[in-house]
């Protein structure tokens, strides 16, 4: 080995410590770029290949009753390259040991062959055969969620007819990647289910011989799809079409989408920065130990050592440190994108998952973070390789300091001369403090972007659940019936309150934009649901008019006393203007409200109502369950105390998930960042420290000067972390906002207090550590070497 | 007038062990009085360093016994030591060790707040005439100006003691001069013991006592019945 590389490994074994520490921030870079976009891609590759794979179809929609013969029109219009005619049905369910209902879909499958579009995958079994009416697949979450097995059974309400059915297969579709239920808020495996059954059968069940309800195609490459959804909706408009949808309107593909944009983002906010603490904390170390080395720099030079050469030698030092960084960060982020991955599996439910360990992602993420510790280096390096020998192999000039804090003003009197030895040393490399405290602060900013999602649900859920929603359980009917079918469900055991309502899928238009809009008609005593303003007042519904939801406002450019234009999707597409009233507070979809009475009109169908919200007394439950599983015209019930659970649980799941991640990482931040100062503090004023030992200050004095300074550094990140991690939470709201659900921005003060106290902890126990060293300090031989 | 400040007997410090042990003291008995100014000298390693740190609790001795004022100071622990440091001793090191941040009286002040009954720092400063540098930086003040600030700062505690190691080692003879009449005066005025570890043979003419240390061991001791003032001396 060359005697300088020797050099080199005496330099790394004697700053191992410090030099972990920046391998650890290092690794961190690279674990989160390797997760953030492995993730990303390992979701997006799956998502494509099953899509693809499996036919998942580009448009989408639904009728009352339109005839099969229409296949050959919807097949002919330019760009489409298949298309799939089928029976697609709510059912309500009665499973074994279950005692509330569950709720589902029924799909058709086309006999004899495999369908065109939306193809499913079959995990076990086999499809349901044609002309076997008690055969079903169901899908796999369904199934493991009642560890249901091929040849179990259970029954269903179809078309008012309850019917036995006998699971024939497990099966995954590209439609159901994320299966949710109606009016669920997360994924509900057990309450809700996707079901196939052979054409035919379903045809036969629901009385739709030689017709369809619903269609899903698939288009050429480079195909119009706004003109193929418009000639859709011309073919279909006498048949009660309800608009053609594309897949930004199918829900799963949303969801999906929604997960992709969030981990795009992810991606965006957190590598970097660890990429600028890598690059700060390099810099910072290497500066010190050219410094340190200044004289043997000079020496390299004057026995004939180049520039290049002497420069190199640094560099390698940090390429070591990298390497380990690299090593650490390429196995952290595999771990966590297999990890993120399975999560995404309990969601998402693939036949596959594609995790590549993709060479380009770990030389991207490597190769990035290698770079910003170099251009951290550099200016190190550089300063010093540049000096003539001569003037290397001199000490550098005295520190100039500023004569702050004249303690002859009386106003400075009462500040201690350790605290102006500490404030006038931060003050004297303020470009120094101030990354210091900025890379302190990403600690901080850090855990608020992480944790104050506790708080934008816990609000969440206080206004959806407690505020907006005040029922305990929620209706559908089959179709609109009389109003007069509320005094039946009042008449159901258990039921104290029914306050029916009236839902129905519009299109808003307003200027140039458009969007897929449920109204629902509410009654003016209305109790168990409460609108909510923007200012999260309770408002009763509207006499006339219609209240929109903000962020459908903002998407439409709506303001109140504006008309916007109504497609009732449902009514023959017959389009009516009607005013907005009103803006409301809601955080999930994009519901807009109406009076009941003036629905109804607009609808011109009479006084009708096709849901209901019900108050239930809690003992009566089983029994209510029990006559619901035999009501016919009831389509589904959903259980708010059960949704708020389920909800609770999901998402606790997760953000506890990534919220220890989170914490982890701050706390090498912010390891990282104090103990490197700590120690590179330490190194430059070993003398200072050790005269004041000297004189005969205590051990506990001595140290208080070094920790003064990073207790400063320390309280100063604090404001500024809180700051920028209020800016991030914002920005993770952004950027979560989609039509399916927003997060709202609440930020309380105790997530403020929680992510100080983890990074003060983290930096007191940095400190201490440096402090051991302070103590064990060897006075005379600091003292007598000259600077 | 004879009363003796620091009574040591069989200081023997020894560093490593086995084949690399090195015996930096070997028995040296010693007495100092209060009020002398004592000149130790001899080569590099003869031990002189290392009884100034003993004797001044920045070290400790491997047997032996050195009596401060009739106390032991050999069964001091560190925290006893830290407290001797603060309450008894001055010291001034070869290269000052001001602390770059603070003021000529600022790294006065650093000793006279920790202090029982400290002289004002301005006072400490005039002692050493540079009362008109007190509001310089270190780096802005020449190397016998720091190292007189150095002084100020050990003495204005009003220590029993001041050890001086090497305190001339890094000036020319002109500043060198000056520190040391810096010194003598506090000696002559305040009553301070002083001890200074000198390679300068020529030093030896301010002592009231001069010790030449050789191996680990006093070899020879003096007796100047007529110390000069520092400004006769030249080097």
């Amino acid at each position: 080995m060359r005697a300088l590389d020797k050099k080199l490994v005496y330099d790394l074994r004697r700053i191992w410590a410090q030099a972990l520490a920046i391998a650890l921030v290092m690794a961190c870079g690279v674990a989160t770029i390797i997760l953030s976009i492995g993730s990303y891609r390992s979701l997006e590759e799956t998502r494509s290949a099953f899509y693809e794979r499996y036919r998942f179809g580009s448009v989408f929609a639904s009728a009352v009753r339109a005839p099969l013969t229409l296949k050959e029109r919807i097949a002919s219009l330019p760009g489409v390259s298949a298309v799939e005619l089928r029976i697609m049905q709510p059912v309500l369910l009665d499973v074994p040991l279950m005692v509330e209902p569950a709720t589902g879909i029924v799909v058709s499958i086309p006999d004899h062959r495999e369908a065109l579009v939306n193809k499913v995958y079959i995990r076990q079994g086999r499809l349901p055969e044609s002309g076997r009416p008690d055969e079903v697949a169901v899908l796999e979450t369904f199934a493991d969620a009642h560890r249901f097995t091929p040849g179990d059974s259970f029954e269903a309400i179809i078309n008012g007819k309850k019917r036995k059915l006998t699971i024939v297969g497990t099966v995954l579709s590209p439609e159901f990647v994320y299966a949710i239920g109606p009016g669920d808020m997360v994924p509900d495996q057990k309450r809700f289910g996707v079901f196939y059954m052979s054409a035919s059968v379903l045809r036969g069940l629901y009385d739709m011989e030689g017709a369809f309800d619903d269609l899903s195609l698939t288009t050429l490459r480079n195909a119009d799809l706004k003109r193929i959804m418009e000639g859709l909706d011309n073919i279909l408009k006498p048949y009660g079409g309800s608009g053609a949808r594309s897949r930004e309107d199918q829900l799963s593909h949303a969801f999906l989408d929604n997960e992709l944009k969030e981990l795009r983002a992810m991606a965006m906010i957190i590598p970097p920065i660890f990429l600028f603490v890598s690059a700060f904390l390099v810099n910072m170390i290497l500066s010190r130990l050219i410094e340190l080395e200044r004289e043997q720099v000079g020496l390299l030079k004057a026995i004939g050592y180049t520039d290049v050469a002497v420069g190199w030698h640094y560099t390698k030092l940090v390429l070591a440190i990298g390497l380990v960084g690299m090593v650490i960060g390429v196995i952290a982020g595999q771990w966590l994108g297999l990890g993120l991955t399975r999560l995404y599996g309990r969601f998402f439910t693939f036949p596959f998952l594609i995790f590549r360990h993709s060479l380009d992602l770990f030389l991207l993420a490597t190769g990035v973070t290698m770079l910003a510790a170099i251009a951290g280096a550099a200016r190190a390096v550089y300063s010093t390789v540049r000096l003539p020998p001569a003037v290397a192999m001199q000490p550098p000039a005295p520190t100039q300091y500023r004569s702050l804090f004249d303690r002859s003003k009386r106003r400075f009197q009462r500040i201690s001369r350790r605290t102006i030895m500490s404030t006038r040393h931060l003050l004297r490399w303020p470009l120094r403090t101030f990354l210091t405290t900025l890379g302190t602060s990403l600690s901080v900013t850090l855990l608020v972007t992480a944790v104050f999602a506790f708080d934008s649900i816990d609000y969440m859920i206080d206004n959806i659940f407690f505020r907006t929603e005040r029922q305990d359980a929620s209706i559908s009917l089959v179709e609109a019936l009389p109003l007069d079918a509320q005094y039946s469900l009042r008449g159901l055991p258990g039921v104290k309150r029914v306050e029916p309502f009236r839902a129905t899928l519009t299109k808003f238009r307003h200027g140039e934009t458009e969007k897929r809009v449920p109204i629902v008609g509410i009654s003016n005593d209305s109790r168990l649901l409460q609108i909510l303003d923007v200012e999260q007042n309770p408002v009763k519904p509207p006499i006339t008019g219609l209240m929109v939801p903000e962020m459908l406002a903002k998407q439409l450019k709506l303001r109140p006393g504006d008309q916007v234009k109504v497609e009732l999707l449902e009514h023959n597409n017959r389009v009516v203007s009607v005013p907005v009233v009103g803006l409301v507070s809601s955080y999930v979809g994009l519901t807009s409200y109406m009076s009941l009475k003036s629905l109804n009109r607009l609808l011109r169908e009479g006084d009708r109502m096709n849901g209901a919200r019900i108050r239930i007394d809690a003992n009566s439950l089983p029994d209510l369950y029990q006559e619901i599983k035999q009501t016919p015209v009831i389509t589904s019930i959903a259980l708010l105390d059960v949704s708020l659970q389920k909800f609770r649980e999901t998402i606790r799941e997760n953000i506890t998930t990534m919220t220890t991640l989170y914490v982890v990482l701050a706390v090498i931040i912010t390891f990282g960042v104090i103990y490197n100062s700590a120690r590179i503090q330490l190194s430059e004023r070993a003398r200072e420290l050790a005269s004041l030992r000297v004189f005969g200050f205590t051990r506990g004095e001595v140290s208080s000067v070094l920790l003064a300074e990073l207790g400063i550094i320390t309280l100063l990140a604090q404001p500024l972390g809180w700051l920028l991690g209020y800016l991030f939470a914002w920005m993770v709201v952004k950027g979560f906002e989609s039509d399916l659900y927003r997060i709202p921005f609440v930020v309380n003060s105790e997530t403020f207090a929680n992510a100080s106290l983890v990074v003060i902890v983290a930096a007191v126990v940095s400190a201490l550590i440096v402090r051991r060293r302070i103590d064990r300090f060897d006075l005379v031989r600091v003292l007598k070497t000259r600077e | 007038m004879q009363k003796p400040i620091f009574e040591i007997s069989g200081l023997t410090k020894i560093y490593g062990s086995g084949e690399v042990e090195v015996r930096a003291l070997n028995g040296v008995d010693m007495t100092l009085y209060e009020g002398e100014m004592a000149v130790l000298l001899g080569p590099s390693g003869s031990g002189k360093s290392t009884l100034l740190n003993i004797v001044g609790g920045l070290d400790q001795a491997t047997s032996g016994k050195v009596l401060f004022d009739g106390r032991s100071l050999t069964a001091l622990n560190e925290r006893d030591l830290t407290r001797y440091r603060r309450e008894h001793v001055g010291f001034v090191f070869q290269f000052y060790n001001l602390i770059p941040s603070l003021t000529a009286r600022e790294n006065v002040a650093l000793v006279t707040e920790i202090a029982r009954a400290p002289m004002s720092p301005d006072e400490a400063l005039a002692m050493v005439n540079l009362s008109d540098r007190a509001t310089h930086f270190p780096a802005q003040l020449s190397g016998g100006e720091q190292q007189r600030i150095a002084i100020a700062r050990a003495i204005a505690k009003r220590p029993e003691v001041l050890l001086c190691d090497e305190p001339t080692g890094a000036l020319d003879s002109k500043t060198g001069i000056l520190v040391l009449e810096a010194l003598s005066t506090i000696n002559r005025e305040l009553g301070t013991t002083a001890a200074i570890i000198t390679h300068n043979v020529e030093i030896r003419e301010i002592a009231n006592r001069v010790f030449y240390f050789k191996d680990g061991k006093i070899e020879n001791m003096q007796v100047n019945d007529h110390p000069v003032s520092p400004s006769k001396v030249s080097w």
